[in-house]
């Protein structure tokens, strides 16, 4: 007999997120199921609400509610420089090859906070190739692109993140791009000079511009198989021939329709070729 | 009424645990139907060791989960250091850089409730030594759930909180020593 409130349970949330969808545009409901549930029931108990279907009422009818409960749907966490050794090898395998165009695209999809791609910013700093480079950086939460925007973070974040820059074989020190006041680290700004910062949904959106690496971590575990096939399929869309791809270290293509469309590059980095066809 | 079996085992082991699993899973033969899923509290900066470690030890084939692994029947999964560990309801695997629960990340209690979810009545609950309360919520699900729930013998244990946790939490669960846990999955119909 447990069974039966579970079933209603899982009903009231798929019309809750068919509701988000209708009414607001956001479509989580591709999203790996067992994280979005736990989430879902998070948002509801600290939203005071008693069941998925008083939520789906009050979203539907009132849109200051959307901020609030979006707030659950995604999770931002990030680190500069996060898993060093996947820098490095951007840094060793995939830069000599990058260095051969003339002028370049790179797409951080998921950007969160902006960790990864001042990282990315910072990496084509040290190794000349900033100034020929448009960096595209997109998410779907507006919250956390205005905080990658602004490039401010906790001082007590900075250790990590200057421990983990050296790891990935920086060439310069993490102090030359930020000033440190009243416990903040501020980004320089011109880091953010050749950043288009943009809403983009790897779920609802398509192609935009035509690019040289696409860096998407720790995205796609959040998306279900079916959903993960839709953004690999832009990104082979959007990636020049023989343009890379790289994922979260715990990600592969290996599982996807699209496996054939890219070719292991530097495979226990998780980072792809777009195959030349 | 027939029932199937349990196919998948889940287990949930903090401090002392390789210990605690090396007198467990190095005794299941490679051709268990079971396939076995480990949540071990290790630290986030860690690269992965337990899969390594226990690669060598085991007949069944050991491997550390990636996003999207289907389930297979004779292969042991042990979650990333830094990521949940889920199961979803296709019978594959899902990892999340969701928040730490109880300050653990991976959480057994993570791993346990979405078994449960997706796959109650195929499930072993199995919650070995630790120092916390990790897994108690979790084993409560799967039994809720229609699965088999086991807890390590707090008496045996290195660390008895957790199995003390998870009795409290699952009166209904079977307690027992380690050489006893081993036999019960060697010899449990798949
Ligand atoms: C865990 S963060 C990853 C941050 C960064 N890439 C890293 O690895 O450090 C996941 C990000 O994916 C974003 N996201 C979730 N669904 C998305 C979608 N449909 N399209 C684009 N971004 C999405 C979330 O808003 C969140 O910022």
């Amino acid at each position: 007999m447990t069974e039966l409130p579970e079933k209603v349970e899982d009903i009231e949330i798929r019309l809750l997120l068919e509701a988000l969808f209708l009414r607001y545009h956001y479509d989580f409901r591709n999203y790996a199921m067992a994280s979005i549930k736990r989430r879902l029931r998070q948002a509801r108990e600290q939203l005071g609400f008693s069941t998925f279907s008083a939520m789906q009422e009050s979203i539907l009818r009132d849109a200051d509610m959307l901020p609030q409960l979006l707030r659950f749907m995604t999770v931002q966490v990030s680190e500069m420089f996060r898993d060093p050794s996947y820098f490095r090898a951007l840094r060793e395998r995939v830069v000599p090859h990058l260095k051969t165009y003339p002028s370049l695209k790179v797409w951080v999809a998921g950007c969160s906070t902006g960790e990864e791609l001042y990282s990315l910013v910072i990496l084509f700093r040290e190794e000349g190739l900033e100034e020929r480079t448009l960096f595209y950086a997109t998410d779907i939460n507006h919250d956390a692109l205005e905080t990658a925007q602004a490039g401010i973070y906790p001082m007590e974040r900075i250790p990590l993140f200057t421990q983990n820059h050296r790891q990935s074989g920086g060439k310069s020190s993490l102090s030359d791009y930020y000033q440190a006041a009243y416990g903040r680290a501020s980004l320089d700004k011109t880091l953010r000079k050749n950043v288009v910062f943009s809403d983009h949904s790897l779920v609802t959106d398509s192609v935009f511009a035509e690019m040289h690496l696409i860096s998407c971590r720790n995205v796609l575990i959040y998306f279900d198989k079916a959903l993960q096939d839709r953004a690999l399929g832009l990104f082979e869309d959007s990636l020049a021939r023989r343009g890379f791809l790289g994922l979260g270290s715990k990600e592969s293509l290996r599982f996807s329709s699209h496996a054939s469309a890219f070719a292991d590059f530097v495979r226990e980095e998780k980072i792809y070729q777009r195959s030349s066809e | 009424m027939m029932r199937p079996g349990p196919q998948i085992v889940v287990i949930g082991a903090s401090a002392g645990a390789v210990d605690a699993l090396g007198a467990i899973l190095p005794s299941i033969p490679e051709d268990s139907g079971l396939s076995i899923l480990v949540v071990v509290h290790v630290p986030p900066d860690k690269r992965s060791v337990m899969a390594e470690l226990f690669r060598a030890k085991c007949r069944l084939m050991v491997v550390e989960a990636e996003d999207k692994m289907p389930i297979e029947p004779g292969v042991v999964y042990f979650a990333p250091p830094d990521y949940h560990l889920q199961v979803e309801a296709d019978k594959t695997l899902s990892l999340s850089g969701d928040e730490p629960v109880l300050y653990s990340r991976p959480s057994i209690d993570v791993l346990f409730e979405s078994a449960a979810e997706a796959l109650g009545p195929l499930l072993i609950g199995l919650i070995l030594t630790g120092a916390n309360q990790d897994g108690a919520n979790g084993m409560a699900a799967i039994v809720g759930a229609g699965g088999i729930g086991i807890v390590q013998d707090p008496r045996t244990a290195f660390a008895p909180a957790m199995p003390e946790a998870a009795i409290a939490a699952c009166p209904q669960v079977r307690v027992l020593a380690l050489a006893e846990i081993s036999t019960f999955l060697r010899e449990v119909e798949v």
